[in-house]
């Protein structure tokens, strides 16, 4: 029993980490009917950046001259908050120079484009001048340990919940009640009227990637520090296993992607305890039940094709 | 004109094993099995219109097929075919095409099962479902022992050559060009074009998707066995998701619907990723010329992105490439010049 509630514990803190990236996918789809391939890739972007900020930071003298209980806390706020706006930054220029310029093209052409967005972010991160080509040690900036007995359940997984709640509480509020989630809103019913209503659409979806990859970002740093390490293709896999996430609870819903990626990494636990081989297969394997048996996910709205 | 191509080829054949540089005659075979590929892709990609991401997976089937056969069969039938009298160069010649027929229904018959249901899918929906089945043939090949698991299979004795390669290339554009060409085949280009309007019009939609799916996995499965018989050993991490995007890449390239592009878009980037390896050894170029075969990956992605902002249906299009295309253009120049 134990052993059930540690798996449990496990998926639930792998899996709000795929639910903050399946965010990102979600809204983007929303708004533009886009699979982001290159969505993962920015999650590790978050990750690198982390690791080179914080060999940066520690050497700070304000840093040093803060009392050690408060030391870790300044540093991880520090690299949350660098990362997050490198990764901002990236998402609004392959907004601006890769997706825009393909507003009025067909579907195909702006999927293709994403997938080589995403071959560029990987193998340029793969080369000597950015990252580097080998995986990365991610510093324990936060010395961890264990919050419960007999169980294996440290601060950093606690951390990892908690945070990714705030963020999605954050998140929520953001496309609830402000004016520009109400915009958001407005352009995934339909682009053409909510410009017809004045609103900016390229502004909307610039808000959307920007978002999108601020919460990568965040999930980047959070895997960084429960894993240890981060490597450029890193992306690959969690990107997808995060569509899956964002695909099974009906893409363009927001609580579906949480829902959906708490499922996946809850069910990708259990799996890895049974048969660790299979583990990376499971949310292939979610994904096309799901995608035949039910396209529009839990959450999702079924749309009718009209001619 | 199959069989006046397919005759010349066998006259080809081993004069370019015979006097071409072994370097280049590889090269140009590795080009040979990635037009195969692209090839086939066109046909799903192209002339359907329906996006699949999967093309690795059933080119790892036809070359999984084909090795296994050839590794844990092959030396029982040899040896009986030897008892009979038959020389093994003959032997060997009478195999291959066997097993390079064996791995195109292997790879159809998978691609098959995973057609029928995926096919209802459209557009991102079905290139991301495509993309789960390559990913779990890759897994299910990496977690089977007997045939290697993540190490590979290996070795295979190499029996591709320039004729198998070039052949099999030959056979593949022509089937897919007199069936797309034919008055049933067209209904295929209907169902790219609008499968509700194909639908009203009483075009059974499904078994036209499913068959070019079965016929494009046909030919990746037959490219896979050239592959594993060039290459002498194969792992699953040559099948991965990035093999299928080069795939994608080089239909795209050449025109998605057009044979001739993707032929164009297979020779392009086979030779963008294989030059670059040789610039390695020249000390006469500058260092950063030197490291280009670094950044190919890079380039290879660029292009994409260009090329898709740029000029979205390919060098090609959906034409064929034909001496009538420079004729037309100097018709038109004529007549504007009137």
């Amino acid at each position: 029993m134990s052993g059930f509630i540690q798996q449990l514990l496990n998926g639930l803190s792998v899996g709000s980490i795929y639910a903050l990236i399946a965010l990102g996918y979600t809204m983007v789809y929303g708004v533009l009917r886009l699979i982001n391939f290159a969505h993962g890739d920015v999650y590790m972007v978050g990750a690198m950046t982390g690791i080179i900020v914080s060999g940066q930071a520690t050497r700070f003298e304000f840093i040093k001259s803060l009392p050690p209980s408060v030391q870790p806390l300044m540093l991880f706020l520090i690299i949350l908050m660098s990362s997050m706006l490198i990764c901002a930054l990236l998402g609004y220029l392959i907004e601006r120079f890769a997706y825009r310029p393909l507003r009025k093209a067909p579907k195909i052409t702006l999927l293709i484009t994403a997938i080589g967005v995403s071959l560029l972010i990987q193998y340029g991160g793969q080369s000597r001048l950015v990252f580097g080509p080998n995986p990365r040690v991610f510093p324990d900036i936060i010395p961890s340990y264990n919050l419960i007995p007999s169980i294996s359940f440290s601060n950093i997984d606690a951390l990892i919940l908690g945070l990714s709640l705030v963020f999605m509480g954050v998140l929520f509020w953001i496309v609830q009640k402000t004016k520009l989630g109400r915009a958001m809103r407005a352009v995934s019913e339909n682009p053409t009227v909510a410009s017809l209503m004045g609103i900016n659409v390229n502004k909307v979806i610039s808000f959307t990637f920007i978002l999108g990859s601020v919460l990568a970002a965040c999930a980047g740093i959070l895997v960084g520090l429960k894993n240890h390490q981060a490597d450029p293709l890193m992306g690959m896999q969690a990107g997808i296993k995060a569509f899956a996430a964002a695909v099974l609870g009906g893409i363009g819903s927001i609580p579906g992607a949480v829902i959906g990626g708490l499922i996946i990494g809850i069910s990708e636990a259990l799996v890895k305890s049974i048969d660790s081989a299979y583990a990376d297969a499971i949310s292939f394997i979610i994904l096309v039940i799901i995608l035949l048996v039910k396209p529009s996910g839990i959450m999702g709205k079924h749309q009718i094709e009209k001619v | 004109m199959l069989v006046i191509a397919l005759v010349g080829l066998m006259i080809l054949s081993p004069i370019c094993h015979q006097y071409m540089d072994p370097y280049i005659l590889d090269l140009v075979m590795l080009i040979g099995i990635n037009s195969c590929l692209a090839i086939s892709l066109t046909l799903i990609n192209g002339m359907a219109g329906q996006f699949s991401l999967g093309h690795a997976g059933f080119m790892a089937v036809g070359a999984y097929v084909s090795a296994s056969l050839t590794l844990f069969t092959g030396p029982t039938v040899f040896a009986f075919l030897q008892s009979l009298g038959i020389p093994p160069s003959v032997c060997q010649v009478l195999w291959f095409p066997l097993i390079i027929i064996c791995g195109g229904l292997a790879a159809g018959t998978v691609s098959l099962l995973i057609g029928i249901p995926t096919l209802r899918l459209r557009g991102d929906y079905l290139a991301i479902a495509t993309l789960g089945f390559g990913e779990i043939i890759r897994v299910v090949i990496v977690n089977m022992k007997s045939v290697g698991g993540p190490i590979g299979l290996g070795p295979i004795p190499e029996y591709t050559t320039f004729f198998w390669v070039f052949g099999t290339c030959v056979i593949a554009a022509f089937v897919i060009l007199r069936w797309v060409n034919s008055t049933r085949g067209n209904s295929l280009y209907a169902v790219r074009e609008d499968e509700i309007a194909a639908v009203s019009v009483g075009i059974n939609t499904t078994f036209y998707k499913v068959s070019a799916f079965v016929v494009g996995a046909f030919f990746a499965g037959a490219a896979g066995c050239l592959y594993a018989h060039r290459l002498g050993r194969i792992e699953p991490d040559s099948f991965a998701f990035i093999r299928s995007v080069e795939i994608v890449t080089m239909v795209v390239l050449g025109g998605l619907g057009s044979v001739s592009g993707a032929v164009l878009g297979a020779i392009a980037l086979t030779l963008l990723s294989e030059l670059p390896r040789q610039l390695k050894d020249m000390e006469s170029l500058p260092v950063v010329i030197q490291n280009l075969s670094e950044y190919r990956m890079i380039i290879y992605a660029v292009l994409l992105i260009i090329l898709m902002i740029l000029r979205p249906q390919g060098l090609l299009g959906h034409r064929e490439f034909s001496l009538k295309m420079f004729r037309l253009r100097k018709y038109t120049r004529e007549a504007s010049a009137k």
